[in-house]
């Protein structure tokens, strides 16, 4: 088990009690909520400055460690750097990990899980004890083994919570990939003599391709903590780089005298993590129901 | 086997001999080919570690000498080399390196200069205490939030839900952050750092229990939304039993059925939680003890606790297999 199969599982059960046409459609009040905050993010990837005006990394040592006001809505840290401004600017390089994590997972997982689903017996066999051999490394530490190997950095960081996450996506595709190919409509398309490579092509891959969006949108919040934890332990990006695990990481020092420099880069990470889980799930449910 | 046939399945007598001797002899193989598979997959990982390690930058025998910048003269080099047997070709030190695992000997700490296997066993059980009392406090989450809103209707199902998924997204480090504001700086009743006494428990605990209660919660809730719909409960139902009598007795066991398979995930994600947790509140133990060997490329050190919670991982795997079984007999035929 790995987090992703637990919240695929959990996204598929929700979707599949919520039946019914109407009730799978309506939209609720957490997935408005969800997609705003996503907006807000897209902006503040794509150009900061239209939601933060100012430099993330200018100093203003007169107005260090002040508390969160009209001036200042996060609040300023050690430096006298507005950290609204640094959370916005940082959701960049934070996302970028996240999202890139999760590609080269799921991209490592594809390939595995569909070799593994195709081609059977012997290649199956071996993938299984492969993915079993990655899965008794669980969570951080298959990352934290990769970083050892390879030095920390964000951009080992990121490749490292890809490789974490991959076994997750791969036994999901595979067992997806098993299921449709076991279905009633590949049964089908080989009983009305269709080539091998048209069934695939045409049946099996885009029946199992299509759930890739809602396993990436799932994965996303957790890769984002991880990336996030690993440089709060000094081994993805590092300050003064305005990521939001970084900043937390020098925030912590100040804990008791300027809570505002950890809580709000904690918060992004904390709203990006629920967002990515509720705009998953109703991407789940609209799938299921289209 | 040299027992009477009759004793191994007194209850049905209606079998025909061959078959009431087969099946549990057909189940002692079955145990067989898993606990085989579970030693093939943690030789894999030990000889996987041991590759990937000869991968690590930078010369093992400088790095016993004090690391690169050391002024350390070339027989001084040398007799380290010979004395971890460096210079032997890399199929033996592979055959060597396994051959000392198999008896328990894990090598020599790098930069702590002691034996790796006494002292992960000296960190053991602080990692394991705060563990399992975090694994026990989110069950207890986790079920009371599954059965307060299963019962609270439509709002308290969304309250619930909705903390649930909440719980589930907190990092620990912010968590962790959160819990020592408020609980330490605060309202100044528990240490901010983890001291030997119970006290010093508390935090450490609610920072891994609260991320995976949100998780269990879930995975709860759902089984029993499920369980709450299917065949058994509707006849307990028109057998007149009580609603509390229906959830104590058949709507629980089915509850925890995912407790249980989800308790190998769940050690995984303490451990990844602990390197975080010990770090946090400066509490000795395993997770702590990694984080320091990663940062200083302690190689063996490394080595020694991956393999160590590798092993451990796929122990509780087949424990989890085996309690699947006695929970859930429908799994016993399979």
């Amino acid at each position: 088990m790995s987090d992703l199969e637990i919240q695929a599982g959990l996204a598929g059960a929700a979707a599949r009690r919520r039946s019914g046409r109407r009730i799978a459609g309506r939209i609720g009040v957490t997935e408005v909520l969800a997609a705003v905050f996503a907006l807000f993010l897209l902006v503040a990837t794509l150009a900061p400055g239209l939601v933060a005006p100012g430099d993330p990394l200018a100093i203003d040592p007169r107005s260090a460690f002040q508390a969160p006001s009209w001036a200042h809505w996060f609040g300023t840290d050690e430096s006298g750097r507005d950290v609204y401004t640094r959370v916005s600017h940082g959701t960049l390089s934070s996302l970028q990990i996240g999202v890139a994590a999760t590609l080269i997972g799921l991209g490592f997982g594809a390939v595995l899980g569909t070799v593994a689903g195709m081609l059977g017996s012997v290649v199956d066999f071996t993938v299984n004890r492969l993915l079993e051999v990655m899965f008794a490394f669980p969570g951080l530490l298959l990352a934290l083994l990769f970083i050892m190997v390879f030095g920390p950095g964000p951009a080992t960081a990121t490749l490292a919570v890809g490789l974490a996450t991959a076994p997750g996506y791969a036994r999901i595709i595979r067992a997806q990939l098993v299921s449709v190919r076991s279905s009633a409509f590949v049964e089908a398309a080989t009983v009305l003599g269709r080539s091998r490579a048209r069934i695939l092509l045409r049946h099996i891959l885009p029946n199992t391709l299509a759930p890739l969006l809602v396993l990436g949108t799932l994965g996303i919040g957790q890769a984002i903590i991880w990336a996030a934890a690993l440089s709060y332990l000094g081994l993805g990006a590092k300050p003064p780089a305005a990521e939001w695990g970084a900043m937390l990481s020098a925030g912590r020092t100040y804990l008791s005298t300027a809570v505002w420099m950890s809580f709000f880069p904690g918060l992004f990470v904390v709203l990006t993590a629920i967002s990515a889980t509720v705009l998953g799930r109703a991407v789940e449910r609209r799938l299921r129901h289209a | 086997m040299a027992e009477p046939v009759t004793s191994t399945h007194p209850a049905d007598p209606s079998r025909p001999a061959v078959l009431r001797r087969a099946l549990p002899r057909r189940a002692l193989l079955r145990g067989a080919a898993r606990i085989g598979g579970a030693v093939l997959v943690l030789w894999l990982v030990a000889t996987v570690t041991f590759f990937a390690m000869r991968l690590v930058p930078g010369d093992p025998a400088e790095a016993v000498l004090g690391g690169p910048g050391s002024q350390t003269s070339p027989e001084a080099l040398a007799a380290v080399r010979a004395q971890y047997g460096l210079d032997q070709p890399i199929v033996t030190q592979y055959l060597a390196e396994l051959g000392r695992l198999a008896t328990g000997d894990l090598g020599r700490s790098y930069a702590l200069r002691v034996p790796v296997a006494p002292l992960l066993l000296g960190q053991l059980g602080g990692t394991l205490l705060l563990a399992v009392l975090s694994l026990l406090l989110a069950w207890l989450f986790a079920i009371g939030l599954a059965l307060f809103s299963t019962r609270a209707g439509r709002w308290g199902r969304m309250l619930g839900s909705g903390l649930e998924i909440g719980a589930a997204a907190l990092p620990h480090f912010w968590l962790a952050s959160a819990l020592i504001v408020v609980f330490s700086s605060w309202l100044g009743l528990l240490p901010p750092v983890s001291t030997p006494g119970p006290a010093g428990l508390v935090l450490p605990v609610l920072t891994l229990a609260i991320p995976l209660a949100g998780f269990l919660g879930q995975v709860m809730r759902e089984s029993m939304l499920t369980a709450l719909e299917a065949p058994f409960v509707v006849s307990a139902r028109a057998r007149g039993e009580s609603e509390a009598g229906i959830r104590r007795v058949h709507v629980l066991r089915h509850a925890s059925l995912p407790g249980i398979s989800l308790s190998g995930w769940a050690f995984g994600s303490l451990i990844s939680g602990a390197v975080v947790v010990e770090t946090i509140f400066a509490r000795p133990g395993l997770g702590r003890t990694l984080l320091n060997a990663v940062t200083v490329r302690d190689v063996p050190v490394v080595i020694g606790v991956v393999l160590f919670v590798a092993a451990a991982y796929i122990l509780m795997t087949l424990l989890t297999d085996l309690a699947q079984r006695i929970a859930d007999p429908r799994l016993r035929r399979a």
